[in-house]
């Protein structure tokens, strides 16, 4: 699976991090997203599937192959 | 002891129905019935609001989720079709500065961005230890006092302003005038005239600790926006708003989820049981999670206006259109939420909206579940025998405010 985040899109809520903190971090000064691993595991789905679910800007995409 | 099964789910009669719909008082913590009536045969349609005008009501999951995030649906509040609050947010609309409470994006992601930087999650999550400080020191003086005891004064209104004072950076010795005058300028029975003296007293306070913290800065937020405003991104009066904000913003709201989340759990002695004997860290997070979805005490919707015609479902939204969703009817979903009406504190909760959708989603949301997890996790495990010390139907809660809440809450140990 590939994961795609829409920077321009992000409001920072940080809900990706606490869903798949393997994936995802912060950026200290604003929040800002940052994807982590561009194509995770298979162990690591069931996360980013509830970061992509959580997300209140809708700024994150999952691409399963 | 209510049972939640047997609460109405009707009520939407006649044309067009009054917004916000009444809850029914026999289930004072279930959703208004007539939200879920909608939900469930007209889930978007027309409702009439205070003034007059004929906003959309939106009342499913499903739909929440496409139209919040949606550009075309705008927080701008001085569109004339906005449909404001309430005459006082109406009147207050084009003198207030734009803010990240009344704008879109690009601009909104731009505030947003500036005042974010206290709220991100693994900094949040270093406040778990001061956090669990406070708690516990509550729950000391609690059990050394009088039982019975009004929850709401000697527990659920302190933790979130002595969090917030602990956040901004007020010193450890100005913690008990911090939360007497921030209570005092939110406690809704609080008389008009000590309340506005509360509230200057706070402000001035703030103003002065701001400039302390400019000459001798530390690891706080005041300190943080004190720095922005010595670089010029911040106005020095914007900093003294903000930390104002933030304390009326995260202080009812959290004090709310204590008070009747503890109702809540009391009514549910299994539940209560299950989060008493746990000390598993993503247990007391989704307990936190499904009990913010089974109060979702913002109670007046949030509110949107269309910027440009919006075809959904068998509805098409007009540009001008007014937009209210109503978060309670979404997190009683039974779509996604089935027998949304039990509180289950194992059920998938996470995707509830009680903290809003969409770009403008709750700012202070993290720390908000920090200070639950640990209350939740501390209060009952500690006190557990604390229970309600009058019926609830002799609670008295407050139906007119943004937040649902009750005005004073007696318990007994």
């Amino acid at each position: 699976m590939r994961v795609e985040l829409d920077v321009p899109k992000c409001v920072a809520s940080g809900q990706c991090v606490m869903a798949a903190p393997d994936v995802f971090d912060q950026r200290d000064d604003d929040g800002v997203a940052i994807l982590l691993e561009e194509t995770p595991g298979e162990d690591l789905l069931d996360d980013v599937r509830e970061a992509v679910s959580v997300c209140p800007a809708a700024a994150i995409r999952l691409v399963e192959r | 002891m209510s049972d939640v099964l047997s609460c109405p789910v009707t009520g939407a009669s006649g044309p067009l129905p009054e917004y916000p719909l009444p809850r029914a008082a026999e289930c004072p913590l279930a959703p208004a019935p007539a939200t879920q009536e909608l939900r469930a045969e007209n889930p978007i349609t027309r409702v009439r609001i205070w003034n007059g005008s004929t906003p959309w009501l939106v009342t499913r999951h499903a739909d929440q989720r496409a139209l919040l995030p949606d550009p075309r649906v705008s927080d701008d509040d001085l569109d004339p079709g906005f449909p404001y609050v309430n005459a006082h947010r109406a009147e207050i609309a084009p003198v207030t500065p734009r803010l990240i409470t009344n704008t879109d994006a690009p601009e909104h992601t731009r505030l947003r961005r500036t005042v974010n930087g206290p709220f991100v999650v693994k900094r949040i999550e270093k406040m778990r230890e001061p956090v669990q400080k406070i708690v516990d020191e509550l729950v000391d003086r609690m059990l050394d006092g009088p039982n019975p005891v009004d929850l709401l004064q000697a527990f659920a209104l302190p933790v979130p302003s002595l969090v917030i004072a602990e956040l901004l950076g007020v010193p450890y010795a100005d913690h008990d005038f911090f939360q007497r005058s921030s209570s005092l300028v939110l406690d809704g029975a609080a008389p008009p005239e000590e309340a506005r003296r509360a509230g200057g007293e706070l402000a001035a306070y703030l103003d002065e600790l701001l400039k302390r913290k400019t000459a001798d800065p530390g690891e706080d937020v005041l300190s943080e926006m004190a720095g922005r405003v010595r670089a010029g991104e911040m106005a020095h009066t914007e900093a003294v708003h903000m930390g104002v904000a933030m304390l009326i913003a995260g202080h009812e709201t959290t004090a709310t989820m204590i008070s009747l989340g503890t109702i809540a759990l009391l009514q549910h002695p299994d539940q209560l049981a299950l989060l008493r004997g746990s000390d598993d860290p993503k247990l007391i997070a989704n307990a936190v999670d499904e009990v913010l979805r089974y109060l979702s005490i913002v109670q007046t919707g949030v509110r949107r206006v269309a910027k440009d015609d919006i075809e959904i479902g068998d509805v098409v939204i007009r540009k001008g259109d007014g937009i209210i969703f109503d978060l309670h009817a979404a997190n009683w979903d039974p779509e996604v939420f089935p027998e949304a009406e039990r509180l289950d504190l194992t059920r998938p909760a996470r995707i509830h909206q009680a903290f809003g959708y969409g770009p403008h989603q709750c700012l202070g949301q993290n720390l908000a579940r920090l200070e639950l997890q640990v209350v939740y996790g501390t209060l009952y495990r500690r006190i557990p025998t604390l229970r309600l010390a009058v019926p609830v139907e002799e609670l008295e809660f407050d139906h007119t405010g943004t937040t649902y809440g009750v005005h004073g809450l007696p318990v007994a140990w």
